[in-house]
């Protein structure tokens, strides 16, 4: 069977696999629509958190990436795990036991205020929205390359089907599919890259295979052979990386934090049903994210040496059948500058023959690596499993900033709860409509965007929920007044560099030598200092707000003074003016 | 009650120091600031400091997730603050 027959056949099965579950997971409440009902096991959330975090950018790209910056990629590698510890540590549990359903639930709550709850709301709607465009760009992908329809359709297929699950089963049937497609997307990440790696290093597991000897009988190491092959050809050695190093600082910093800052993310962490349950949950989930992170960096030095060795100094007219069925989609191209009819690959842009998109490493590995087609089909699967899981996740978190945060805390308190459902389900139809426009007219800069929605998580969410966690003391007034300042610090400068004054975007201009990537950690910091700065000449926060802070530093259920007071005939209760 | 609350707490955050010291020190340190230094060490055929920044420091954060679960829990019933 071909490539595109095994591919149907693979996809096709996975899709009836995610529809088959959907209705087995049919919801009727707001609480199982929006957090499954606070009863998912551990391990499923921490399966289901791995699948709505690795999106088509860390299926698709980002080994790419990796391939492509050596040393330079670490930021993303460190970044999207390192946010982990973060979130375990510092907010998981402790917004868990707070108890409500979403993120602008705990900004507004804590800060007392609905102004605070519409800040957060907003950061909320334009974070995954941003998120959403990218997933559905690597649908297009996916569809274009290996089932020969169009992007158009494609993204249809799609969306009808993320629409399809999100609709019938809210939380609790997406929780069940990413289950699902976790377990397709890593099955179909790790499968390919073993046969690579017991091919160029003889060792199965890549993780050490990419540290081993080549496979040739020479002795020598892998990585070194790579930062050779790097170096003649006038690139940085692979290992060694050319960014300023304060600037793979702050952008892993910004990566981590902003990772720990998303609604999307944060909110999984309701749907387990204890405490005890979120710190453990973020633990699997680390583990089951770590198994493809550990593995792209190995991916990305074997696909870069077999793209070196496969097509560089080779003339066109021989080169490898996937080379000529990637520039049919214009993902690779070759422009014979010299006019011989062979292939240079150059760092320098004059003589360089070969553009790569760097999108396109993992998809076209198994096939640079000559594998059977059976494994292409699973890669494409794979491809699509992490996009749509993802595009789900997203796509609920905004259907719950609409009709929850916004229609039933913000404007209709009297909503009820069946009308309150309808509303969720019809908003997640209009925002399919939206990302699926998006997706089939996807904006230039989806990969600048990204930047943005880091970053602006990262100088907002973060700060305001640690703060509101560990330091009582914080008001409204600081809280409001941080993340207004980190957002509009960091959004400038991101849109100043990358859309404004694009031709200056290098680390001559840079403050400090820090890039649009990594701005988000320096509008962090000053989110952290104008908040206490204000918080430090206004009111304190009053007693009822102290007591819920209290009462979430300590997971198990207290009974709270103002309940005390309630008893008491007479005596005003100190709890919520609503 | 309170005097009890506060000393969970503390200890709460005296842990969380220890921890996020580690994680920093795994990453930014040993990936970032020191990896010219820590490169000039060969483990197999990594760069020890490319190493850290691409493998180890991924594999230290789930360690510390899991010691921060195994301490917290066993806080909880020490001050007998766990669910019941």
């Amino acid at each position: 069977m071909g490539i595109q027959g095994w591919t149907f056949l693979i996809v096709g099965l996975t899709f009836a696999l995610y529809i088959g579950i959907a209705i087995w997971s049919r919801v009727g409440s707001t609480s199982d629509f929006y957090i499954a009902g606070s009863r998912v096991h551990p391990v499923a959330n921490g399966m289901a958190t791995a699948a709505d975090w690795m999106s088509a950018a860390s299926f698709i790209s980002m080994a790419g990436m990796v391939a492509f910056l050596g040393y330079d990629g670490s930021v993303y590698l460190m970044g999207w795990t390192g946010g982990y510890v973060l979130l375990a540590l510092l907010l998981a549990p402790y917004l868990r036991k707070f108890g409500k359903f979403t993120v602008p639930d705990f900004v507004g709550d804590r800060y007392y205020s609905d102004t605070a709850r519409v800040v957060a709301i907003i950061c909320a709607i334009f974070i995954s929205f941003t998120y959403v465009a990218g997933q559905m760009r690597g649908v297009g992908i996916v569809f274009s390359r290996f089932l020969d329809v169009d992007i158009t359709m494609g993204v249809i297929i799609g969306m009808v089907i993320v629409f399809f699950y999100a609709v019938l089963g809210g939380m609790k049937g997406i929780t069940y599919t990413q289950v699902a497609q976790y377990c397709v997307l890593i099955f179909a990440y790790l499968v390919p890259v073993i046969f690579v790696s017991l091919m160029m290093t003889g060792n199965p597991i890549p993780q050490i295979g990419f540290g081993g000897t080549v496979a040739d009988g020479s002795g020598e190491y892998l990585l070194d052979r790579l930062d050779g092959l790097m170096t003649d050809l006038g690139f940085d050695a692979y290992t060694d990386g050319s960014k300023p190093r304060i600037d793979v600082f702050f952008i892993t910093a910004a990566l981590m934090v902003g990772t720990a800052g998303l609604p999307h993310v944060i909110i999984r962490f309701f749907t387990v049903p204890k405490v005890r349950d979120a710190r453990i949950s973020a633990g699997y989930a680390l583990i089951f994210i770590v198994l493809l992170y550990s593995t792209a960096p190995a991916v990305a030095a074997f696909v870069k040496t077999n793209l070196i060795t496969s097509v560089n100094e080779v003339e066109y007219a021989e080169a490898p059948e996937w080379f000529h069925n990637w520039e049919a989609t214009g993902l690779l191209q070759f422009d014979d500058k010299s006019g011989d009819g062979v292939i240079q690959f150059h760092a320098d842009p004059d003589i360089n023959e070969l553009w790569v998109d760097p999108d396109i490493m993992v998809l076209a590995s198994p096939e640079i690596a000559g594998l059977p087609n059976w494994v292409v089909g699973l890669v494409a699967a794979g491809g699509l499993a992490a996009a749509l899981s993802t595009a789900a996740g997203l796509l609920l978190v905004l259907a719950t900033a609409i009709a929850h945060d916004l229609l039933k805390r913000t404007m209709i308190p009297t909503m009820k709860e069946k009308t309150e459902l309808i509303t969720a389900r019809v908003t997640v139809f209009f925002t399919v409509m939206i990302a699926g426009y998006f997706g089939i007219n996807p904006p230039g800069f989806v990969a600048q965007t990204v930047a943005f929605a880091f970053g602006l998580a990262a100088a907002s969410f973060f700060p305001a929920i640690l703060m509101g966690i560990f330091f009582k003391r914080m008001n409204k007034e600081g809280a409001i007044a941080g993340m207004i300042a980190g957002i509009v610090f960091t959004a400038s400068y991101i849109i100043y560099f990358t859309f404004i004054n694009p031709e200056i975007n290098n680390a001559e201009y840079w403050w400090f030598g820090i890039s649009p990537e990594g701005i988000g950690t320096l509008g962090m910091l000053l989110n952290f200092a104008v908040a206490l700065g204000v918080a430090k000449f206004t009111n304190k926060p009053p007693v009822h707000i102290q007591e819920l802070v209290e009462n979430i530093r300590v997971p198990r259920k207290m009974p709270s003074s103002s309940d005390m007071k309630k008893k008491k005939p007479n005596k005003p209760s100190g709890s919520n003016p609503e | 009650m309170e005097n009890k609350a506060q000393a969970y707490w503390k200890r709460n955050l005296t842990l969380l120091y220890v921890l996020l010291f580690f994680w920093f020190i795994s990453s930014y340190i040993f990936g970032i600031v020191l990896v010219d230094q820590l490169n000039t060490i060969q483990m197999g055929g990594f760069k020890l400091g490319f190493w850290f920044a691409q493998q180890g420091s991924q594999y230290v954060f789930i360690v510390l997730i899991f010691i921060y679960v195994y301490k917290m829990n066993k806080l909880d019933k020490e001050f007998e603050f766990d669910e019941e």
